[in-house]
């Protein structure tokens, strides 16, 4: 077999060849290695630095914005620093999640980067001791138009169902959408919920001088070297010449490392477990010995290898999947082993806990790295990017989003926003995955959030990923704020509390200070955003350097939600129930149409600020909503987003199968009332025998409260001041909205 | 020692909707001249023996017991002897 | 009447056929694949999901196991077996049933309610279904595409083996519709539609359910009420 051809820089070449910096390391951080270790570092150390001080590692550009974030609440079990958070759900329950981008890998290998960006954010959960119950994602592209843009949202999608549906957790929900902004660029972020008892929570440490240290899963490779740095890089035409640096998953693998890891667990005796996922080895190591104020000794030779004549830092490198590494006390090895075997795996002792703080590694009997965890997990660098106000930004200040003559024929405009790759129906992705297994999805992707129950209670969790990137990018504060007020809303629309967020800032690149300016007011608004909603940030990720050729994508910084749903008879769906129904549409109405569908559709332009929001308002209407709904009169609710009124009016016919008529009345120009995204807004459906009584009821809320219509035949009919404007088949709308997906990936 | 290679495709008269897909995208790649595509599996497998019938005859078990399913898939293999490598 | 739910390396919707039966009130285990005996149990059901990672064909590796020389004999001996999505693969790969079932003809996973058309209320599985009656049960498979030649498929015609029919589109491009068949004698039953996921209203249907209990009156009456 082929032997390593090539020798590996001395430790003189790395420094006079300033070989450090194709690893991303700069001069003052290499400078700052050989002081914290007393001597120049050689190439596994400077390799095993480079993934532990990439931004993907060691949030070294992000984590003065990262500490605005509320992380507190009585709620919070476990906040961020371990794989996941954990929040408490009553009857010593608690709900484990987290979400993960795979941005870099998925736009280079869109079938395998999707496919392994799901199987790490699975074992951050299960690693936590937790049931995985569900799975999410959110997705951003650009226009659906190109060949290249339909293989990468094909292979995105086909390789999330073939790592979710082949290992058994229901991928639920989530959101995709399309803008020429993620051209070359796309967003892959998936999210995944899992539940646990109390007592059984774990934590990645290596404690117990002396105790074992073991590895589980299939052979390291030489696949995903570098994985870590490359996250942390934009992406170049040179990119494509890095394939390599993706990894291929094995949902079967993970399978039976996931069932052998909870069977460990259950079992009472592990003392830390950890996933390796970015920086492979490296990382968990580093971090667990970092934990318990340890240190680690690694023996490479035992670590199981695919390929021959692998070397230390291709080992330390490798960023091969579904590996674990935990720690147990020495007597209990054989029941650890026996649990493994059982699901036909090996678990190798590669190493143990040492007293003296530091990662050393021996192979071919020399140590061959010997560096202070301290140093590799909490001494990296601290920037504080400058940041500025960008240009875009002022000019659009000046933007009045109503200049545009009057759009007339609105049944048009209407399925022109429904057919929007955007808005249209998600059904070719959500079909494709197996939203069911496991038999506890009580609302399927498709409505507000997706609901999964607590097997053997009452409960269930409501689960969902929003952002708006026009929003973001037009005001990253107010855009921020929407993000975390429009996930509580869908969940609280669905009948649920908001716990807690997990957050995804995707960004540019933090070395431009216009960039860095987008991230710390996204930050802010998200901040307030929690504060104001009762809903702390518990984990999260950064992904940074999402650029093209064109310049930065739109500030993306996902948020992932989960509510709790305290009793099945209150989970509520978006679909209008039943004829003679009333339409209510809660709150205010604006001329708001900066960042719209509407504006992007139909003018073919992002311009002007966002709609606005106030944190009260949105606090009052969920409190409210939530209430009535807890009272168990309200048949439908859907808040209302992309698309507006419009929108939402024929979402709610569409899976509700029924038809209404609308009429609004309003000061605004028509195609504004039906088509802004004012904020702070839901449609219900309620008895028409109990109209006026929620009318009111909402009123004594401080909720502007308006009937607009009733649910009624076959076709949606809405009257603006008295005159028609779209009188439309719900069939036929459906047909638009259905198909437009599916006929653009024909 | 003998190195097997076994291909197994599906059989002629069942539909092979992945051998179609890729039919239509080289088509509409203009690759015209592109009259069918049938897509099958490929597998190397290495024996240790030095009896030719005796490979033959196991290779011809493990295609009819697991490798192909004879229902709707065909199978053929060929044998090469080789020498192991000095390790 | 004692259930066995068989767990294969991979399964993943074992969990769901023991809930399914457990809500029956019925006593039911999970049986590993290295186990050879099921003389212990009536009903056996092979589950669905991903066995050895769908790797080489589905069901293909799974075939070979301890337990599935023991499902062969529980067949023999007249046992029900129902075998869902994976599990309709692993019986059609061990010959306990004919065919095989191919890639989707859309070459993509499907995942969605169905309507199947009960095209046989006379099986063990089906007796509390009427005839010609249309009920929703999901399907969610990659490789559901039944086939057989054409001998095959009269034999099944003829001998009324045909239980379900895709009613409304044929999600997967099988022969003749097919949804589910059963072996000659009818105690060995495969499906790809997820009857234990259609069990609750909170689910979408309720439609599976009657699988279950009509596996239970049919042993009942079998064995007499004393059995119980």
């Amino acid at each position: 077999m082929a032997q390593q051809l090539v020798k590996e820089p001395t430790v003189e070449q790395i420094e006079e060849q300033q070989l450090y910096k194709q690893m991303g390391v700069t001069d003052e951080e290499y400078a700052k290695i050989c002081g914290f270790l007393g001597r120049k570092p050689n190439y596994t150390e400077i390799g095993v630095f480079s993934v532990m001080w990439s931004e993907h590692c060691s949030y070294k550009n992000t984590k003065p914005i990262l500490k605005r974030f509320p992380v507190d609440g009585p709620q919070v079990l476990m906040g961020p620093g371990e794989g996941a958070g954990i929040v408490d759900i009553g009857d010593n329950q608690a709900v484990v999640f987290k979400i993960e981008s795979h941005n870099h890998p998925s736009a280079v290998e869109p079938y395998q980067g999707a496919a392994t960006g799901v199987g790490g954010i699975i074992r951050d959960i299960f690693s936590m001791g937790a049931r995985p119950v569900a799975l999410l994602n959110s997705l951003r592209f650009g226009r659906l138009e190109s060949d290249r843009v339909k293989y990468l949202f094909e292979h995105v999608v086909s390789g999330i169902a073939g790592y979710g549906n082949c290992i058994g957790i229901p991928t639920v929900g989530g959101e995709v959408m399309f803008d020429e902004s993620y051209e070359g660029n796309p967003l892959v972020n998936a999210m995944c919920i899992g539940l646990i008892d109390h007592d059984k929570i774990q934590r990645g440490v290596a404690d117990g001088i002396g105790n074992p240290v073991f590895y589980v899963g299939p052979e390291t490779g030489r696949d995903g070297i570098h994985g870590a740095t490359f996250a942390s890089e934009e992406l170049t035409e040179e990119s494509e010449a890095k394939r390599s640096a993706v990894q291929v998953g094995d949902p079967f693998m993970e399978k039976l490392v996931m069932e052998a890891c909870i069977e460990l667990i259950n079992s009472g005796i592990v003392i830390g477990i950890q996933d390796m996922g970015a920086a492979g080895l490296t990382c968990s190591s580093s971090e667990m010995a970092s934990k318990a104020g340890n240190g680690m000794e690694l023996h490479l030779d035992r670590v199981p290898q695919r390929e021959s004549g692998m070397t230390a830092y291709e080992m330390m490198l490798s960023e091969s999947q579904e590996r674990m590494l935990f720690v147990v006390e020495p007597d209990k090895e054989e029941q650890a082993k026996a649990i493994f075997a059982r699901w036909g795996l090996h678990c190798i002792n590669v190493g143990n806990v040492t007293d003296d703080g530091r990662l050393r590694l021996i192979h071919h009997g020399e140590e061959v790295g010997n560096m202070p965890v301290t140093a590799l997990v909490d001494e990296c660098p601290v920037y504080n990017k400058p940041s500025r106000v960008p240009a875009y930004y002022e000019a659009n200040a000046a933007i009045d989003t109503t200049r545009y003559p009057e759009v007339t024929d609105l049944n048009d405009a209407l399925l022109r926003v429904m057919g929007s790759p955007t808005v249209a129906s998600k059904e070719w992705v959500y079909n494709q995955y197996d939203y069911m297994v496991r038999t506890n999805t009580y609302v399927p992707p498709g409505s507000d959030a997706a609901v999964v129950g607590v097997e053997g209670t009452r409960k269930a969790l409501a689960m969902t990923t929003d952002c708006n990137g026009r929003y973001v990018y037009l005001d990253p504060e107010v855009g921020g704020k929407i993000a975390v007020a429009e996930a509580a809303r869908n969940v609280v629309c669905s009948g649920g509390k908001p716990l807690a967020i997990t957050d995804n800032l995707n960004f540019g690149s933090p070395e431009k200070p216009d960039i860095f300016w987008q991230l710390e007011r996204a930050a802010d608004g998200i901040s307030e955003a929690c504060v104001k909603l009762n809903a702390p940030v518990i984990g999260g990720n950064v992904s940074l350097y999402n650029e093209n050729a064109k310049g930065a994508i739109y500030p993306t910084p996902v948020i992932g939600m989960v509510g709790l749903i305290s009793d099945l008879d209150h989970i509520t769906t978006q679909g209008f129930k039943a004829e003679g129904d009333a339409v209510l549409l809660l709150g205010e109405t604006k001329a708001e149409l900066g960042g719209s569908e509407f504006q992007y559709v139909l003018h073919g332009v992002t311009e002007g600020r966002p709609p606005a929001i106030d944190l009260d308002v949105e606090k009052r209407l969920q409190d409210a909503l939530l209430q009535a709904i807890q009272s168990g009169w309200v048949a439908s609710a859907h808040d209302l987003a992309e698309g507006g009124l419009a929108a939402a009016l024929a979402e709610s016919c569409i899976a509700g199968e029924l038809g209404a008529e609308i009429a609004v009345e309003t000061e605004l120009r028509s195609d504004v009332a039906l088509f802004s995204e004012s904020q702070s807004r839901v449609l219900i459906s309620v008895k028409a025998s109990q109209a006026a009584e929620a009318v009111q009821f909402f009123q004594k809320q401080g909720v502007p409260c308006s009937p607009i219509g009733t649910v009624n035949g076959t076709s949606l009919k809405v009257t603006v001041n008295g005159s028609e404007k779209i009188a439309t088949a719900v069939e036929q709308i459906e047909r638009t909205w259905k198909d437009a997906i599916p006929c653009l990936m024909k | 020692m003998f190195k097997a290679t076994v291909y197994v495709t599906i059989k002629e008269n069942v539909l092979d909707p992945q051998g179609t897909a890729v039919q239509g995208a080289l088509h509409t790649m203009g690759f015209d001249d592109v009259e069918r595509v049938r897509i099958g599996k490929y597998m190397e497998i290495d024996l240790n023996t030095t009896d030719r019938a005796e490979a033959e005859s196991r290779l011809k078990a493990m295609c009819e017991k697991l490798l192909a399913n004879t229902v709707v898939e065909d199978y053929r293999f060929e044998l090469t002897e080789h020498v192991k490598e000095g390790v | 009447m004692r259930w066995a739910v068989l767990v294969f390396p991979g399964s993943n919707c074992d969990i769901d056929c023991y809930k399914a039966v457990e809500a029956l009130g019925e006593p039911v285990d999970y049986v590993w694949h290295t186990a050879d005996d099921l003389s212990a149990y009536d009903g056996i059901l092979v589950p669905g999901g991903f066995s050895y990672g769908d790797y080489l064909r589905c069901g293909a590796i799974a075939r070979f196991t301890a337990v599935m020389g023991a499902l062969v004999k529980a067949a023999e001996a007249g046992k029900y077996v129902l075998g869902i999505c994976n599990g309709f693969q692993v019986l059609t790969e061990s010959g306990l049933l004919p065919g095989a079932l191919l890639r989707n003809n859309s070459l993509k996973f499907r995942c969605h309610p169905a309507d199947l058309r009960v095209e046989n209320a006379a099986t063990p599985f089906t007796r509390e279904y009427e005839a010609g009656e249309i009920i929703d049960i999901p399907i969610a498979h990659g490789e559901g595409n039944y086939y057989c030649d054409e001998a095959t498929l009269a034999e099944l015609k003829a001998n009324n083996q045909i239980v379900f029919r895709y009613a409304g589109s044929n999600p997967n491009g099988s022969i003749d519709d097919i949804a589910g068949i059963c072996n000659k004698a009818g105690n060995v039953f495969g499906m790809m539609p997820h009857p234990e996921r259609a069990v609750s209203e909170l689910l979408g249907s309720v439609d599976g359910k009657r699988m279950f209990t009509s596996i239970l009156s049919a042993w009942r009456e079998s064995n007499g009420a004393a059995a119980r």
